[in-house]
């Protein structure tokens, strides 16, 4: 079951920076709005698209027929392109829906993963423990559902790993991740099982800084940046997709790369 | 009357199959809403110093954008799959697209800034109408994969690779994107110019 809002109710004070140019008011949202193009529409078929509740739910529907047709183009050994440390994109764009000072600053001494759902194993796991795990690394290139790209390095273990050791059951079909300011994010579980996801710990080598999600973000090179959540404070193995935040506002749920 | 009489009426009268009619409008309304939401789209991070006005940008914001974008190109591309093909096996496009003669291209072009071109005969193209037709079908198979060169840049990234990696590949889509664009001022201004034209392209006579 998936939770979907087309047109939701926004916290205002989440929608600063970019994101402001991009969202537009509560009151001007929707997706049918485009005067000429439409115009245009209507004129070559006749029929008036613009009043729709019906043409936004068409529309959704084929979102969840994309999301289908990207999961059957998914493969689980196909690796994302990596990169030589000199791609490695200077200074590595910070983005998010709020001003960089805004982010989360997470206490690493007191912070604990909670891992919850379809797992055998509950206990929350300390910032050591989880840097105790085996370590892979990744320079790999960040695209963002605006176009730009980055190529970024990051360093920390594999997902797949992590959800052995707390007995995850594997047949279930989603992970879902929740972060320090609320920001949440549903993946399908071979995303969350393929080599390249990552619970990365590191940029460059050094601790994750503030800006790139510390103390941990979940790195996925086969998905669009928002589908890669930063400052993780929890995550639940499940049957549900509880959706996300950009994902219950329209962006398509898969989003594969 | 036998069936072959029957045929060479056919032939004789029918400018534009029904085939050929269908694609056309189909491709004109995946077109338009390709063009609108990609520009919505492209005003979330421009390649270049401008963007598109709100106003003739469809889905409002980029996530409704990327909906249509995404919802459209099915239909594009499904439409351009049947187009292509019947295009090629029942041999219209050799007929009617080729040769491309360049000299015939420049005196067309002559003739046609002059305003001396004929439009008696609608189902034989000239030169200038030749290169249009073939260029803008190849700038459709261009946008095309470059588009999915875009979309799936991990699972295709052979595909995307070929478009000189995912960055270059946003430019190639947008030129392409240009290039259709540009085809259609003139193609739509050309239309109105010489209405019996759009009217082959509507009842096929």
């Amino acid at each position: 079951m998936r939770k979907r809002r087309i047109i939701p109710g926004v916290d205002a004070k989440l929608l600063i920076k970019d994101a402001t140019n991009l969202m537009p008011d509560a009151s001007r949202r929707g997706f049918l709005r485009g005067a000429a193009s439409l115009g245009a529409l209507t004129f070559l078929t006749g029929c008036d698209i613009i009043d729709g509740e019906t043409a936004e739910g068409v529309l959704r529907k084929i979102s969840e027929f994309n999301d289908g047709a990207q999961a059957a183009l998914f493969s689980h050994t196909k690796l994302a392109p990596t990169y030589p440390e000199s791609a490695i994109t200077k200074p590595f764009p910070f983005n998010a829906y709020y001003d960089e000072d805004e982010a989360p600053e997470v206490d690493g001494k007191t912070y604990k993963l909670e891992v919850a759902g379809l797992v055998e194993n509950k206990k929350p796991w300390t910032l050591d423990e989880l840097y105790a795990l085996p370590e892979v690394s990744q320079i790999t290139r960040h695209i963002c559902v605006e176009g730009w790209s980055a190529i970024g390095s990051w360093q920390g273990t594999q997902l797949s790993e992590f959800l052995k050791r707390v007995g995850a059951d594997m047949r279930a079909k989603y992970v879902w991740f929740k972060c320090a300011e609320g920001y949440t994010n549903t993946i399908d579980m071979p995303t969350a099982l393929h080599p390249q996801t990552q619970m990365t710990f590191k940029f460059a080598n050094r601790t994750l800084p503030r800006a790139y999600g510390y103390p941990m973000k979940i790195r996925m090179p086969t998905k669009l940046g928002f589908k890669n959540p930063k400052y993780v404070v929890a995550m639940e193995v499940t049957n549900i997709d509880k959706g996300g935040y950009w994902e219950d506002k329209g962006y398509n749920w898969f989003s594969g790369l | 009357m036998t069936t072959d009489t029957l045929t060479a009426v056919d032939t004789v009268e029918t400018i534009h199959p029904g085939w050929v009619r269908i694609c056309h409008w189909i491709n004109a309304f995946a077109v338009l809403v390709m063009i609108g939401s990609g520009w919505q789209i492209y005003n979330a991070s421009p390649l270049f110093d401008f963007v598109f006005p709100r106003q003739i940008a469809l889905g409002n914001w980029l996530a409704g954008a990327l909906l249509w974008h995404f919802a459209a190109m099915w239909v594009l591309v499904n439409n351009g799959i049947v187009y292509v093909t019947l295009g090629i096996a029942t041999g219209r496009f050799r007929r009617k697209l080729f040769p491309i003669r360049p000299n015939e291209v420049v005196a067309d072009l002559k003739a046609a800034v002059t305003f001396k071109l004929a439009h008696d005969d609608l189902s034989h193209y000239n030169a200038v109408q030749k290169l249009l037709y073939s260029g803008v079908i190849l700038a459709g198979v261009v946008i095309v994969l470059s588009g999915l060169s875009i979309w799936k840049p991990v699972q295709l990234q052979e595909l995307t690779a070929l478009f000189g990696g995912y960055d270059t590949a946003r430019y190639v889509h947008f030129l392409a994107m240009a290039a259709i664009v540009g085809f259609l001022v003139v193609h739509v201004a050309l239309a109105l110019i010489v209405p019996k034209s759009l009217r082959a392209m509507i009842t096929g006579r």
